[in-house]
């Protein structure tokens, strides 16, 4: 199941905010997506997820379904002041099996005291989630992300607003993931914890200025390119035409 | 005091009428009133009251005093607003305030013109202010259906309706049901609207939605606690101001809305979830843990 991306681009409204990404991605990798604000990491994710379509170019999941893909959306994407519990929020990981209606069989329930347990979330239960504070919030996604048995995990942020023993957790969390032969692919911003914990890396910045392994990727040069392509959006802009495109 | 409390609805077949008129409209209106509040969406509501209207009146206008016409009427303007201002946000990335408030304004106006056209006396007090005393067969059906339906769609849309309002991405990522659910409830608030419009009229309806759920967020956390107690504060307030409407002879829409309001403003004083006093008298200590 590589995921493949063959000449694509994806963007809103004709501008590109990722054009001409040639790559692919193997089975069981833990990439990390590096680039800066507006180089079209999140809307990279929404393309592998199908929910934004190629302006251009097209994207293989090979095989993977969309109930294979997992995704950790950014934290402050979800609506804490609204009332559910740790619990609730948690066993949405088992939408695949119970879809909108269905209701939790004792199986399912099993899953989530154990994803509840594997997080560190026991006692949390029955606190409401505008009671947590942000790495605990996060705990809350990372079970439910668990609880989705999915084989390619997308996260957006994981770590922002996450203190230093959580982001340990959730970390320990993805390497377990890779050791089950997931596929991960991560949107990150902490350079160092990349080097760290990533083997590979993607720079991105509207098009991809380097891939393949972290130490290769993350050099001085590709970082300095990586900030001077970060172009605005420009309404006079010429079509885009890549070499030997007609 | 039972003579106060009883006899009224045991005497007089129109209180009896009226009653079960507004307890179809609790039941199903105050829960649709916990998730606007929950999504800050309240002034959609009163939005979509004024979007009816004119639907309401066209009806009034063809068919005359027709319970019937001015329900379709209602509901095809209502969902004509919901429905395309939810789409036009969806599709174009305006946020749906904008478009809402566009299209009902659009409604409105429209009503407003083919009234003013048509040159007719026509007393449109009904419309606006409704009468809970005067609720006929045909209007008792109609507002026990609608609370029927609206009660069974809001059961199958519990869940991805709440998983909307929580984390959209999610819902987006595990399903195609995000549009689904909320494009259906907002075809409940239209309903609701309407199913009110009869006994407490368009722009008081809207208030028995909004009311028990804005009271309750006073004293309760948990989802499900909140849905019950609007529900029960809504029922406890029609009879409040059902009572009141026939000892005072004061309109009874207006009466039961004021229950509410009276209710309320009691909860942001005294309520134990964050109500002023509860603030000042907090005490000093906090637990240990």
């Amino acid at each position: 199941m590589t995921i493949a991306f063959s000449n694509v681009t994806l963007g809103y409204d004709l501008h590109p905010a990722v054009h001409h990404l040639t790559l692919e991605i193997e089975s069981g990798s833990m990439v990390a997506l590096v680039g800066p604000n507006g180089a079209g990491k999140s809307t990279l994710l929404k393309g592998i997820m199908g929910q934004l379509q190629p302006l251009g170019g097209s994207i293989s999941l090979g095989g993977l379904s969309n109930a294979d893909i997992a995704y950790l959306p950014q934290l402050s994407q979800v609506d804490r002041s609204f009332p559910v519990t740790v619990k609730q929020m948690v066993s949405l990981g088992a939408w695949g099996q119970t879809g909108g209606f269905g209701r939790l069989k004792a199986e399912q329930a099993h899953a989530v005291e154990h994803a509840l347990q594997q997080l560190g979330l026991k006692g949390f239960e029955k606190r409401m989630i505008d009671t947590l504070s942000g790495g605990q919030m996060q705990r809350v996604l990372f079970a439910r992300l668990l609880l989705q048995k999915a084989e390619l995990i997308l996260l957006d942020e994981p770590f922002t607003g996450v203190d230093a023993r959580t982001s340990e957790d959730l970390i320990a969390q993805i390497q377990r993931w890779k050791v089950a032969g997931k596929t991960i692919i991560a949107v990150l911003h902490d350079l160092a914890q990349v080097r760290r914990h990533f083997p590979k890396s993607l720079l991105l910045s509207r098009r991809a200025i380097a891939y393949g392994d972290t130490e290769g990727v993350l050099i001085e040069e590709n970082l300095n390119k990586a900030s001077q392509f970060n172009e605005a959006f420009d309404d006079h802009a010429e079509p885009c035409v890549m070499v030997g495109e007609h | 005091m039972f003579d106060m409390l009883a006899q009224p609805f045991f005497e007089f077949e129109f209180m009896r009428r009226a009653l079960l008129g507004c307890l179809a409209i609790s039941v199903s209106a105050a829960p649709v009133g916990v998730f606007l509040m929950l999504r800050r969406m309240s002034l959609t509501g009163d939005a979509m009251a004024h979007a009816i209207l004119p639907g309401a009146a066209i009806g009034f206008l063809v068919a005359g005093l027709s319970t019937e016409a001015m329900t379709i009427g209602g509901i095809v303007a209502g969902c004509l607003v919901a429905l395309l201002s939810g789409l036009v946000s969806r599709s174009t990335e305006v946020a749906e305030d904008s478009s809402m408030a566009a299209f009902y304004l659009i409604s409105l106006a429209l009503g407003v013109l083919i009234i003013s056209v048509k040159g007719s006396q026509v007393d449109l007090l009904h419309v606006l202010f409704g009468s809970a005393l005067a609720l006929d067969n045909d209007a008792l059906v109609l507002l026990i259906s609608i609370s029927t339906v609206s009660l069974a769609v809001m059961a199958v849309i519990f869940r991805p309706l709440v998983v909307e309002c929580v984390d959209r991405q999610f819902l987006q990522s595990v399903s195609g049901l995000s549009p689904v659910a909320h494009l259906s409830f907002l075809v409940l608030v239209v309903l609701n609207l309407v199913g009110g419009f009869n006994a407490l009229g368009t722009l008081m309806s809207v208030g028995m939605m909004i009311l028990p759920a804005a009271m309750m967020r006073y004293w309760l956390r948990e989802l499900d606690a909140l849905l019950i107690g609007a529900i029960i504060s809504a029922i406890v307030a029609c009879l409040l101001g059902l009572l009141a409407s026939y000892h005072f002879a004061w309109p009874s829409g207006p009466a039961i809305i004021l229950s509410l309001g009276l209710g309320y403003v009691l909860s942001f004083i005294f309520g134990a979830n964050g109500g002023l006093v509860s603030k000042l008298t907090r005490r000093k200590k906090h637990l240990s843990a």
